[in-house]
């Protein structure tokens, strides 16, 4: 017995553990990866209503419209609700526009399932959402989703 | 004193803090993802066909004021009541459809001053331009659970004995989860029963313009 014993105290191999950061430094560049930044600044104020009858939206089809009204530091723009697309203001006649060439930019196979998602402000009166509308009934993009948090039912 | 040399830092544990550190993030973030209620806009239309006339029954009227305050078939409604309201609206089956035929699905009321078919129901929904958009979208959200009630009970009598629907809750939502997972493969069987229970029960939301003021 005592045979086996011999030589083989003590010396366990050490695990080698220099492929350790490897395997963190890829989990990392994943969620950078995977992450999403808000790719464009708000002007506006834009807390969303929430509803409970939520479905998923697809961001590849999707461009934003964002309405509110001017947030603290664009006071310059005044008190009532504008509408926000990509990083400017717009006006309500130039939503067709900016629509239709969001549309243009998608993959052609995208461009029928195109979908229109507002961010709207709930104080936001509901006469400027339906302005709106109309605007993207001209443009033809007749698929809207009105983006708002999920509540618990 | 003779001078020692430092003992070398043991760096084993840095790979473990930083797995802390990584799975703690992993567990905070939430990578987000948008929701809304998806809706479809009447397209313009330009013809000038008379539109067919409605019946005053088939129609439910949906008004929201400028103070926020509901209308629903001229009487003064609370938003709580108005999904109940709608359901029975739409599972009234008081009369026939186009085709003649009765809603022998239907398990509302059948009365005869309702909707007569969840076909020819329609709502209708009005607001006015200072109506807050919260409200506007509390209203939508109701009339779409409305109709999401009923293709929820429809789905469970349907399909509900389905060995992969048993004990589930939810039947529809089942589904349409289902269909969004595999939407690069096209399951004909599982879409045209999605689409059997939107027939029963098609959404017919008509939105009026409000007026110019």
């Amino acid at each position: 017995m005592s045979k086996f014993k011999k030589g083989k105290q003590g010396d366990l191999p050490a695990i080698s553990t220099a492929s350790l950061p490897d395997i963190v430094f890829m989990l990392l560049f994943f969620f950078m990866v995977a992450t999403v930044m808000r790719d464009s600044s708000l002007m506006i104020e834009n807390r969303l209503p929430s509803a409970d009858q939520v479905e998923k939206l697809k961001k590849d089809r999707t461009a934003f419209i964002y309405a509110g009204k001017p947030s603290a530091q664009f006071k310059q723009l005044g008190t009532e609700p504008v509408i926000q697309f990509n990083d400017k203001i717009i006006k309500v006649e130039e939503v067709q526009a900016s629509v239709i060439a969001a549309q243009q930019e998608l993959t052609e196979e995208l461009q029928p399932k195109f979908v229109v998602g507002l961010k709207v402000d709930k104080d936001t009166h509901a006469g400027l959402v339906s302005d709106i509308k109309q605007e993207l009934r001209q443009a033809n993009t007749l698929k809207v989703m009105y983006i708002a948090n999920a509540r618990a039912e | 004193m003779a001078k020692r040399a430092a003992p070398e830092v043991n760096a084993g544990s840095m790979a473990d803090i930083a797995f802390l550190l990584l799975i703690f993030f992993l567990v905070t973030t939430t990578i987000e993802k948008d929701k809304g209620l998806l809706r479809s806009l009447p397209p313009i239309d330009d013809s000038e066909v008379e539109p067919p006339i409605i019946k005053q029954k088939n129609l439910f009227t949906v008004l929201i004021n400028r103070n926020n305050q509901l209308l629903v078939e001229e009487e003064q409604m609370e938003l709580k009541d108005l999904r109940q309201a709608a359901i029975e609206f739409l599972d009234n089956g008081g009369g026939t459809n186009a085709a003649g035929e009765s809603c022998d699905y239907c398990k509302g009321k059948r009365d005869e001053s309702s909707s007569d078919h969840p076909d020819k129901a329609i709502i209708s929904m009005k607001h006015d331009r200072e109506t807050s958009y919260e409200k506007y979208i509390d209203v939508q959200n109701e009339l779409v659970a409305a109709y999401n009630f009923l293709r929820e009970r429809e789905a469970k009598r349907l399909y509900g004995n389905l060995k992969q629907y048993r004990g589930t809750e939810k039947v529809y939502q089942a589904m349409l989860e289902e269909k969004e997972k595999n939407q690069f493969s096209k399951d004909t069987i599982l879409n045209g029963r999605i689409e059997t229970i939107k027939k029963l029960f098609p959404m017919k939301l008509s939105e009026a313009e409000p007026d110019k003021s």
